[in-house]
């Protein structure tokens, strides 16, 4: 059975997806990415060699999220693309006539706006991560909730309380404030849920045309209390896609069969990347006066990748220069 | 008198060439880099605008090299800048630098002001000589210009990367050398020969993006994280809005003259901002319509964070790109050297523009059509999810 395979190395989690035939997912896997790239891609592939069935072979493997270039090197990715390509291109496969694409992951959020299938317009949060997961989770860890108890409980709130949305660390002391007054759990629950929303649609989705279908994908995705919210302000429907947290993989595998039936060959390395020793060395580059952190990438002996080098001096081969291929 | 001034792009080459021309020492700060941030960023107030914090950190570290005379023009309008060497000099003197500062204001109905300044600058030097040594910073400046605009479409088309870049170093030396007029138009062939020198792909199809925005973050390689040289890695032929010798040529010849002439900015963003902001505001959302009416295929508008002028351009630029039919990318951009962030950004970016460009134009034409229509009726039936 042919499959292609797509990564998305986060900041915060590292998500795997198997897309096979028909456009079935095979397998999928999530797992937190805690610092250490290489390690998370290893376990990742491990698991879900174990979750596919005998007899699936990889045509093609493709590679997103921040640290997609360090995935595309270790896997031997057949396609290496920006979160917001891939994450455009799941959603418009998920529901064809998306318009409008909020995503919010670990650490960044962003707005996609959709034409006809096509990308026309988005939008990332900048210097900010205050309308994050990454916030999310700290708070609910504050109040003592899991974060997926923390959403159910807000849709069973009926006077939300008002938290203060701009920043991050005010949210969190307008909160604490708010608990010491005595509100319920439930009202605070969903006022931070507010707050966020607020955040989100005055920051990364100011100025943008919001039209249906709406789709809301990434991590946070999973937090009812959030969709809710969001439904409120929009005074329209959102729709969390099945594999909402996923959907970066899953662009990511869907581009990689773009760019296999284009190349007819795929320089997937196979599972076995698994259990080789991936060495990543830095040293500063004497060059110029730019003094450069280089990067460098080896594994069975040999160099995979050199990055971080501004004028090529050892990244003759740039991964940019695949953008255009 | 040792004089220093702060970076900005190349601007030192020239002003250098002036001062020393003028009998003058001159002590340049080093190039910035993360020192000249971090001191910038510690000194300066915390939500001044990235270009005071660079220049304070430009200065402090000039100063360790002995300069003792800071060269810094003035401005006037409701941007921030023009209250810059005020605030500087008063953080160097709560540092202990007590630094001689001349600001060359712009000239507001009387020359006076500006020809104390320069007086002081060039001591007892006939006007001949400061003609003459004006004339061969001139000619530097706008040499360098011009080849600037030649090396943004050849590296757009360079076929190993980075040779462009080496070439562009040369270049910056060999005007920097020259002595005289015939000696930078000597420099300036050299360097479009050497351009002429560059492998590439002459026929590649090539992305044409506009630059736009605050002139610091347009003009400044240190703070754009190296945008146009990032651009041009992926195949972008960039267009800057900002040229400093067209900016010398209104700002300090024509508006002094009262020939100063706005008025094809004016009226290309009247549409959209019909209102002076401050610093290239106006110039921001003008240029922006006149790159989509010229059939380039994006903008993208980079200004500091917390700019004022451009937060207005900011807010109109959604749609001025409606309304022209032309993606728009802001990047605000603030001390942070993570350039992840940026490229993923300048990536997705180019990446849409791609599509666009290999849509057939009837195509665009009626999503721009249906852009419109579909402004203002905000409650489209939804589909109903799973």
């Amino acid at each position: 059975m042919q499959a292609y395979l797509g990564i998305d190395l986060g900041s915060v989690s590292t998500n795997f997806l198997v897309l096979g035939p028909n456009s079935a997912v095979l397998a999928h896997h999530c797992l937190r990415t805690q610092g250490d790239p290489i390690t998370a891609i290893k376990a990742g592939l491990t698991q879900l060699k174990k979750q596919l069935a005998p007899g699936v072979i990889i045509c093609g493997a493709g590679s997103t999220g921040s640290g997609r270039h360090l995935a595309g090197v270790m896997i031997g990715a057949d396609t290496v693309k920006n979160e917001i390509t891939a994450h455009g291109i799941a959603a418009a496969h998920e529901i064809p006539a998306v318009q409008t694409v909020l995503e919010i992951g670990g650490q960044d959020s962003k707005i996609i706006i959709l034409r006809q299938g096509m990308v026309t317009d988005f939008a990332m949060n900048t210097v900010c991560a205050a309308g994050t997961g990454s916030f999310l989770d700290r708070q609910a860890e504050r109040l003592g909730l899991s974060i997926e108890h923390f959403g159910q409980l807000a849709l069973e709130s009926k006077n939300p309380v008002r938290i203060a949305g701009r920043c991050a660390v005010f949210a969190e002391s307008d909160m604490i404030h708010k608990q010491q007054l005595g509100h319920s759990m439930e009202d605070i629950s969903r006022g931070l849920c507010q707050a966020l929303v607020r955040n989100y649609l005055n920051n990364v989705a100011k100025g943008k045309e919001i039209l249906a279908p709406i789709l809301f994908q990434g991590g946070v995705a999973a937090n009812r209390g959030i969709k809710q919210a969001f439904e409120e302000a929009l005074e329209q429907e959102v729709i969390v896609p099945k594999h909402h947290a996923v959907m970066g993989a899953l662009g990511a595998a869907l581009l990689a069969k773009q760019t296999v039936s284009r190349k007819k060959k795929s320089s997937f390395r196979g599972f076995e990347v698994s259990h080789w020793n991936f060495k990543v060395r830095t040293k500063h580059c004497n060059g110029c006066s730019n003094t450069c952190e280089v990067v460098k990438i080896t594994a069975k002996g040999q160099i995979l990748a050199c990055w971080g080098d501004r004028c090529g001096r050892w990244s003759a081969d740039p991964l940019v220069n695949r953008l255009n291929a | 008198m040792k004089i220093t001034f702060p970076h900005m792009g190349y601007l030192n080459i020239p002003l250098r060439s002036f001062f020393n021309n003028l009998g003058q020492e001159v002590i340049e700060p080093p190039a910035i880099n993360q020192h000249t941030i971090n001191l910038g960023t510690r000194y300066a107030p915390e939500f001044a605008c990235l270009p005071l914090k660079i220049n304070i950190g430009n200065f402090i570290q000039a100063a360790e090299l002995g300069a003792n005379t800071i060269v810094m023009a003035g401005g006037i309008g409701p941007c921030r800048f023009g209250y810059y060497a005020q605030v500087q000099r008063e953080i160097l003197a709560d540092l202990g630098i007590n630094m001689d500062m001349i600001v060359l204001e712009p000239p507001q109905g009387g020359w006076k002001l500006l020809l104390r300044g320069l007086r002081r600058l060039t001591g007892k030097v006939s006007l001949l000589a400061i003609f003459e040594a004006g004339a061969i910073a001139w000619a530097k400046l706008k040499a360098l210009d011009q080849l600037a605009q030649r090396v943004y479409s050849i590296r757009a088309q360079e076929i190993s990367r980075g040779s462009t870049n080496r070439i562009w170093k040369q270049i910056l030396t060999h005007i920097d050398g020259a002595n005289d007029l015939k000696a930078v138009q000597k420099a300036a062939d050299c360097g479009y020969a050497l351009l002429q020198g560059i492998k590439t792909q002459p026929h590649k199809e090539m992305l044409k993006v506009g630059l736009v925005g605050e002139i610091y973050t347009v003009l400044e390689p240190a703070v754009n994280l190296g945008l146009e040289e990032v651009l041009g890695s992926m195949g972008v032929e960039v267009v800057r809005s900002i040229y400093l010798s067209e900016w010398v040529i209104t700002n300090l010849v024509l508006h002094t003259f009262y020939l100063r002439d706005d008025r094809e900015h004016y009226q290309l963003a009247a549409p959209y901002l019909d209102h002076f902001v401050g610093g290239h505001g106006i110039e921001s959302i003008s240029n922006t319509v006149k790159y989509a009416r010229a059939g380039m295929d994006g903008v993208i508008h980079v200004a500091p964070l917390t700019c004022m002028p451009e937060i207005v351009a900011k807010t109109i630029l959604p749609g001025v790109s409606l309304g022209e039919n032309i993606p728009v990318l802001t990047l605000m951009l603030d001390e942070h050297s993570a350039e992840a962030g940026i490229l993923t950004r300048l990536e997705a970016f180019c990446e849409l523009l791609w599509q666009r460009k290999r849509m057939p134009k009837v195509r665009r034409q009626q999503n721009k059509t249906e852009m419109e229509l579909s402004r203002g009726k905000l409650s489209v039936a939804g589909i109903s999810g799973h």
